[in-house]
């Protein structure tokens, strides 16, 4: 018999119970909950008379409506009555059903798939799940994790269960060392590039390959948050040593005898030699350059050497400097909102002025991220370089909160999505890597980051 | 949930690839925590020439007259015609909240975003997968034929064209049954409460840590 996927060894030990009719109950071992698509979850567990079915599973911060500006006065001071009322929900909400939440001004507060890693309430093994899409993201520790709706979010806190049905498997594999100055995110931009963004659709994608294996756990939740960008619910990356010492000492992770034990459990998490995936893309390292999204999908995209292909009409306005007074710049979100970001974009801002008309914003994802970068004096090569230091939370990936675009403003953007509107109606976001971000900020236009010391 | 079991109704077009669900339904909406109300905000930004927010009242904001949903023959829809990738992008099922609200109760594509696709059946809401030379043919169809019908009949799994051709779907059996009766997907899973009491024991023995 065939050997078994990482996906069908994860898949399979949390089988609750299945159907003849190819459904499957399956177990959800943590869930995170932020305040966009809940509340209408725990109306329903009301209207229904229902209880959350293990509450320990369970962990809520409010990220998509925060300010990321001064919060002295707590949630009464969110300007926007709306957002107020959706974070307010969520406080209300935990506090009836008995559920731990990060608020938004705790220290622990950041974005949902920055703090699940960084408590260690993500681990090896588990299945994950949070109403959002990029839930993905926590498949970089061997973790079956994927995005759900609302009612999946009322249906895993009344039973702890999904009724799901099994996807297929895709391997991805960079072979080879990557060359100096391209990124996870060019990886996974490049890899999107290559099978757009349906070419997952029905898919675990298991990203492997010496390439994969070298990169950080930053660099692999990069990755595995834009699995969804290629239309694959679930990403994932085998266990290594790399994966169990970002994992040690998290105020979560087991500890003592527990941690020896689940340290054992957790090596065999990844895919056997002989198994079998259903279609597999292999990728040379050596190949790749800092990539750029031209268009409004994150398939269009071209690495920063190339010309972007029709419309012709885009490539003087993204290759040359027609983007000059209306660039801004956004470092942070679930993507590229750690502390390995801010250290990779504060290299390039170090000495250097963001280049006049730019606006710049340095957005941490999580107040962790933050204390660490002020800790290493990050925030002050950012501020003295001309960007904005600010308060963690999702910010302008999504324009929830205050921050977006205006129309006709282009951004270069260190987030996963550049779908029209998605900053701010009429605004246009190009995808990139930290280091790309901040030397367009500078430059006021695209430059290859690779040319810059 | 409502049950699904036939649809005759009026089809209306929607000619792009990899509509997302930023477009179903823009960000400032989500701010809602209810979960009726969506559908006046249905395709907000292709469908009005203003900037909309929640809260607003949307019946004198100007119309953009290219699309669609606006056109006077497409006025009653319930079915929408779409093309690849249908529903991409974010989790939000207020994206379906939408499209429900607003009166649709099919969406037909070739294929669909797996999450939103879920998310469908969880409302009421039928996605269909038909082959791409039969979405071709619909589309053609509809745009040459004012008054264009469709039939959906979901226990038979088909749909039923005007000139009677017929064009068979998959569709997975659990879901059609929870369609079929309206039944509250919940209800059904905690009938195994049992079962999933028994695998916790199991797996706190195999893996405690998982339980803290
Ligand atoms: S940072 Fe952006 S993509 Fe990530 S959770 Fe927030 S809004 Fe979503």
């Amino acid at each position: 018999m065939a050997g078994k996927t990482l996906y069908d060894k994860l898949w399979d030990a949390h089988v609750v119970r299945a159907d003849t009719g190819g459904t499957t109950l399956l177990y959800i071992d943590r869930h995170l909950v932020h305040e966009v698509t809940s509340p209408q979850a725990f109306e329903g567990l009301r209207l229904a008379g229902r209880q959350p079915w293990r509450t320990s599973s369970v962990l809520a911060v409010p990220d998509h409506n925060v300010p990321t500006t001064e919060r002295s006065a707590g949630v009464t001071g969110i300007a926007d009555r709306i957002s107020r009322i959706q974070v307010e929900t969520l406080d209300a909400n935990c506090a009836a059903f008995g559920i731990t939440e990060f608020k938004m001004n705790d220290l622990r507060q950041g974005i949902v798939h920055v703090i699940g890693p960084e408590q260690g309430a993500t681990l090896p093994g588990m299945t994950v799940v949070c109403g959002d899409s990029h839930t993905s993201t926590h498949g970089a520790f061997g973790a079956l994790a994927f995005g759900i709706g609302t009612s999946e979010v009322e249906h895993v806190l009344a039973t702890q269960c999904l009724i799901q049905k099994k996807s297929k498997n895709f391997r991805v594999r960079v072979d080879g060392k990557l060359p100096a100055g391209v990124t996870a995110k060019d990886i996974v931009l490049a890899i999107i590039g290559r099978i757009g963004t349906a070419g997952g659709t029905g898919y675990t994608l298991e990203f492997a390959g010496e390439a994969i294996r070298s990169l950080s756990m930053e660099g692999r939740m990069s990755i595995c948050n834009m699995a969804i960008e290629a239309g694959a619910r679930a990403g994932l990356v085998g266990v290594d040593e790399t994966t169990i010492d970002y994992v040690r000492g998290r105020p979560y992770a087991p500890k003592g005898e527990q941690w020896d034990k689940a340290v054992a459990a957790w090596f065999d998490l990844h895919s056997d030699d002989d198994a079998v995936f259903d279609k597999t893309l292999v990728l040379n390292a050596a190949d790749l350059v800092p990539q750029v999204t031209w268009g409004t999908s994150p398939e269009m995209v071209v690495g920063v050497d190339a010309n972007v292909p029709d419309p012709a009409a885009e490539a003087d306005q993204v290759k040359a400097n027609g983007m000059r007074r209306a660039l801004e710049y956004m470092g942070g979100s679930c993507t590229n909102g750690r502390i390995e970001d801010f250290r990779a974009a504060a290299a390039i801002a170090k000495g250097r002025r963001v280049k006049d008309g730019v606006r710049a914003l340095a957005v941490p994802g999580s107040g962790l991220v933050k204390e660490q970068a002020e800790a290493e004096g990050l925030d002050r090569i950012f501020v003295e370089a001309g960007f904005e230091w600010r308060e963690p939370g999702c910010s302008m990936c999504l324009a929830m909160n205050a921050d977006r675009l205006e129309p006709g403003e282009r951004c270069a953007s260190t987030s996963n999505r550049n779908f029209e509107g998605r900053q701010g109606q009429g605004g246009r976001t190009h995808l990139v890597s930290p280091a790309m971000a901040a030397a367009a900020a500078i430059a006021g236009h695209f430059v290859d980051v690779r040319a810059i010391g | 949930m409502d049950k699904f079991t036939t649809l005759q109704a009026l089809v209306v077009p929607l000619d792009r690839p990899n509509v997302d669900t930023d477009a179903i339904i823009p960000k400032q909406f989500l701010k809602s925590i209810r979960r009726s109300g969506f559908g006046p905000n249905l395709f907000d930004e292709w469908r009005y020439l203003d900037h909309g927010e929640p809260d607003q009242d949307n019946s004198g904001r100007p119309l953009n007259p290219d699309f669609a949903l606006n056109q006077l023959r497409y006025q009653g829809a319930r079915i929408l015609l779409g093309r690849e990738n249908f529903g991409c992008g974010s989790s939000r099922e207020h994206a379906v909240w939408a499209l429900e609200d607003y009166g649709f109760r099919v969406v037909i594509a070739p294929s669909f975003a797996d999450i939103f696709f879920n998310n469908c059946f969880k409302n009421g809401v039928l996605p269909i997968v038909l082959d791409g030379a039969k979405v071709d043919a619909l589309f053609k169809a509809v745009e040459t034929t004012p008054g264009y019908q469709l039939t959906v009949d979901l226990q038979a799994q088909i749909v039923t064209t005007p000139s009677g051709e017929q064009m068979p779907f998959e569709v997975d059996a659990f879901r059609k049954h929870c369609l079929l009766e309206g039944l509250d997907d919940i209800g059904l899973t905690l009938q195994h409460a049992d079962a999933i009491r028994a695998y916790e024991e199991r797996r706190r023995g195999e893996a405690p840590w998982l339980f803290n």
